[in-house]
């Protein structure tokens, strides 16, 4: 029997999807895309501004440094978790058993709620009752202040951030790694390759659409990182951990300025499409060829 | 004390976590028509005591009353949403000043003003002061339902007593006692600066002590410039000079009060002060009972500024919070009925003493003298009382974009990222 193009599954198949995809996905931003336009506290109804939203943005201080810090705190993220990820999962790619039991306690974060995390990441860097006033009389530090230090305060949101979904990507390294052919390490070590070798000549340069993938997830996943945040610092001391987004939620739930609110997050839905289709772009991802002789 | 409060902490916080996952899910929308919805913050004791006038209502009215209760900070971003819907309550809860100005340029508020001089018995029985929050361009549009809660300045008193000191009266005596308790190795003033609210309390304090209520009262008004008047800025100078002179100590930014860490370090003696809510002794007679019962936390009013133009006696805090009538309710006259009969009851404000509460209602001096924790009730009443004035908390009296721009700024001022004349300038742009 024939099969063409013709033949695939046909729209009525797609409908179901597509309709939660137009009613929960494209909707709410067309209905923010206007309300940009609008002045609206949430009670009445919106006021028509016309561009009175969009032409704050640029001079509002909150947004340029709340990009600086969403971009610093994406950049950090990904440098810390991918290199640690791709260690951690094609180590764990092995089948010994210490590897199977370590891994599966390693994976544990991934069952536990975002704000429960940060909760119990919060009660352990109290400054006073916390890890780091232990950690200040041993070392004789002058101070125990980490959540609220301009510049460890991100560096706390990274380590947890990177606490919590290292697993994840560590799963994603694993799976690819596991799928990496045998016979061109065997291959290799005919050839006198070291194991270091063998991980950089084959297993990076075989694992390379995982990489992209995962960074994709990161990068994407970064403007999320919302209520880690939140929770953590509400975005301060002052405006020190203020990411775009919590600014965002700041002004329309906290201010009651939806309008505006609503015009930032266009912005972030702007850049966070801009960087999955740049990195996707730059990486050669969308052609999907494979890497793999003969297959 | 502080592992066993380190292991609190996180039993409190999953504590926190799963009733937030249980009220998300929880509160369903009230059904509107045939009853009197009565929205209101989750407090155990004075949701069973309004339950209570709600029960007494609902025996003499055709119309039943329900209560519907939400916890803090999901509530305004519900009643934003909800007022103007159908889903819309028709009594609520709220603060008064700004926050109830918000819903009046809405018209979304039943005007009370001809209620309240219909029962002039019902008006008369509150104190002015407070009842006057509520009063928005000379029309009142709520009615008080819970204590009065200034902002007091807490001591330990074993610490304080160590060190050879008196509760601080003066600013002169603050900075003595400042430099005093730094060298018994104790922090001064405990002050949870993760929230810009309690850096809030000492700076419009501050204000009124430096230039008296009418600096702020031109804020309110909007009127230009009042950001960068002389009391405002000097005030600033006093909070980071506080900062300067380790007041608060080297951690202040990360010490947090909802978690508790704040009260517990007054209570185990790591810190000497603490300038707070009148709410405060319930958090503490919760968390640490045997530091009240010893009868080692003391109380005080805010000191006095030498040479301000404010008054000595002058107060900042939440008057009350109150209950107003949504416009657009079916059942107005119910609505009124409810509030009359209840809110100056005989049963409804005994309740109120009996948990610890001090109404803001008049003569109520014996039944406070009375009451199981007698000493701070009267305290507080007479605080109220002699107040010449009593400044509304400002994030709860300016408008919610103001205030939360306000509390970003006042933030960077505590962490001497800006100068007083950068905070002017940053909340002139607001106006």
């Amino acid at each position: 029997m024939r099969t063409s193009a013709t033949e695939r599954p046909g729209f009525v198949w797609v409908a179901p999807a597509l309709l939660f995809f137009g009613l929960f996905g494209l909707a709410p931003v067309v209905v923010v895309g206007y309300l940009s336009f609008t002045s609206w506290s949430g009670l009445g109804s919106p006021q028509w501004v016309g561009l009175a939203n969009w032409s704050a943005l640029p001079g509002d201080g909150q947004v340029r440094g709340g990009l600086v810090i969403t971009l610093t705190l994406t950049a950090l993220c990904w440098a810390t978790q991918t290199p640690l990820a791709l260690a951690f999962g094609v180590w764990s790619a092995g089948h010994q058993r210490v590897r199977a039991v370590v891994s599966a306690v390693f994976f544990l974060p991934l069952l536990l709620s975002t704000a429960a995390i940060a909760l119990v990441w919060k009660a352990l860097l109290d400054p006073n009752f916390g890890v780091p006033a232990q950690v200040r009389e041993w070392f004789g530090l002058s101070h125990s202040n980490v959540l609220g230090h301009p510049t460890l305060a991100l560096y706390a949101i990274v380590f947890i951030v990177l606490w919590q979904f290292l697993p994840f990507h560590m799963l994603l390294y694993q799976a690819a790694a596991r799928q990496v052919p045998r016979s061109l390490y065997e291959a290799a070590e005919l050839d006198g390759a070291s194991g270091f070798q063998r991980f950089l000549r084959i297993t990076v340069p075989q694992l390379r659409h995982t990489i992209i993938a995962s960074s994709v997830l990161m990068l994407v996943g970064s403007m999320t990182y919302f209520e880690t945040v939140l929770l953590l610092t509400a975005g301060g001391p002052g405006n020190a951990t203020r990411i775009l987004p919590l600014h965002m939620y700041n002004q329309g739930f906290v201010a009651f300025e939806m309008g505006y609110a609503s015009a930032i997050a266009v912005l972030l839905v702007v850049l966070g499409t801009g960087l999955s289709l740049l990195v996707v772009r730059v990486t050669g991802y969308s052609r999907m060829t494979s890497q793999r002789e003969g297959m | 004390m502080s592992r066993t409060h380190r292991i609190r902490v996180i039993g409190s916080s999953s504590l926190a976590l799963s009733l937030l996952l249980a009220t998300g899910c929880g509160t369903s929308g009230p059904g509107g028509g045939d009853t009197l919805q009565v929205w209101a913050l989750e407090d155990a004791l004075v949701n069973e005591i309004v339950e209570r006038g709600i029960e007494a209502h609902n025996e003499a009215q055709d119309v039943p009353a329900e209560l519907v209760t939400f916890v803090n900070d999901a509530y305004k971003q519900r009643l934003q949403v909800a007022l103007g819907s159908p889903n819309a309550p028709d009594v609520f809860f709220n603060w008064g000043g700004g926050n109830l100005a918000q819903y009046t340029q809405q018209d979304q508020v039943l005007d009370l003003t001809q209620t309240l001089e219909d029962n002039p018995e019902f008006r008369d029985s509150f104190l002015p002061s407070v009842l006057d929050v509520a009063e928005i361009d000379g029309s009142y549009y709520g009615v008080p339902l819970l204590g009065v809660q200034p902002v007091v300045m807490y001591y330990n008193k074993p610490v304080l007593a160590e060190a050879g000191l008196e509760p601080p009266e003066t600013f002169e005596d603050l900075y003595e006692a400042i430099d005093v308790l730094q060298e018994e190795g104790v922090t001064p003033i405990v002050l949870p600066g993760a929230q810009g609210w309690t850096q809030l309390m000492w700076f419009s304090y501050m204000v009124d002590r430096v230039g008296g209520p009418d600096v702020f009262q031109a804020i309110v008004d909007g009127e230009e410039g009042a950001w960068e008047a002389p009391a405002v800025l000097e005030a600033l100078e006093l909070c980071q000079d506080l900062v300067d002179r380790g007041a608060f100590g080297n951690n202040f930014t990360s010490v947090d009060y909802d978690n508790g860490s704040a009260s517990a370090l007054l209570a185990n003696g790591d810190s000497a002060m603490f300038l707070m809510g009148s709410w405060e002794i319930s958090r503490q007679l919760e968390d640490s009972p045997q530091f009240v019962e010893n009868d080692e936390l003391g109380f005080t009013s805010f000191p006095v500024l030498e040479g301000g133009a404010g008054e000595p006696n002058a107060i900042v805090g939440n008057p009350s919070n109150y209950f107003s009538v949504n416009s657009d309710s079916q059942h107005t006259e119910a609505a009124i009925d409810f509030l009359v009969e209840t809110l100056a009851s005989d049963e409804y404000v005994s309740d109120l003493i009996d948990v610890g509460q001090v109404p803001p209602i008049e003569g109520i001096e014996d039944q406070l003298q009375e009451s199981d924790h007698a000493e701070f009730a009267t305290f507080t009443h007479g605080l109220v009382s002699d107040a010449p004035t009593f400044t509304q908390s400002w994030d709860q009296a300016l408008d919610p974009a103001a205030a939360e721009a306000m509390l970003t700024n006042l933030q960077l001022i505590f962490l001497g990222d800006l100068t007083p004349e950068e905070f002017a300038q940053a909340m002139e742009q607001t106006r």
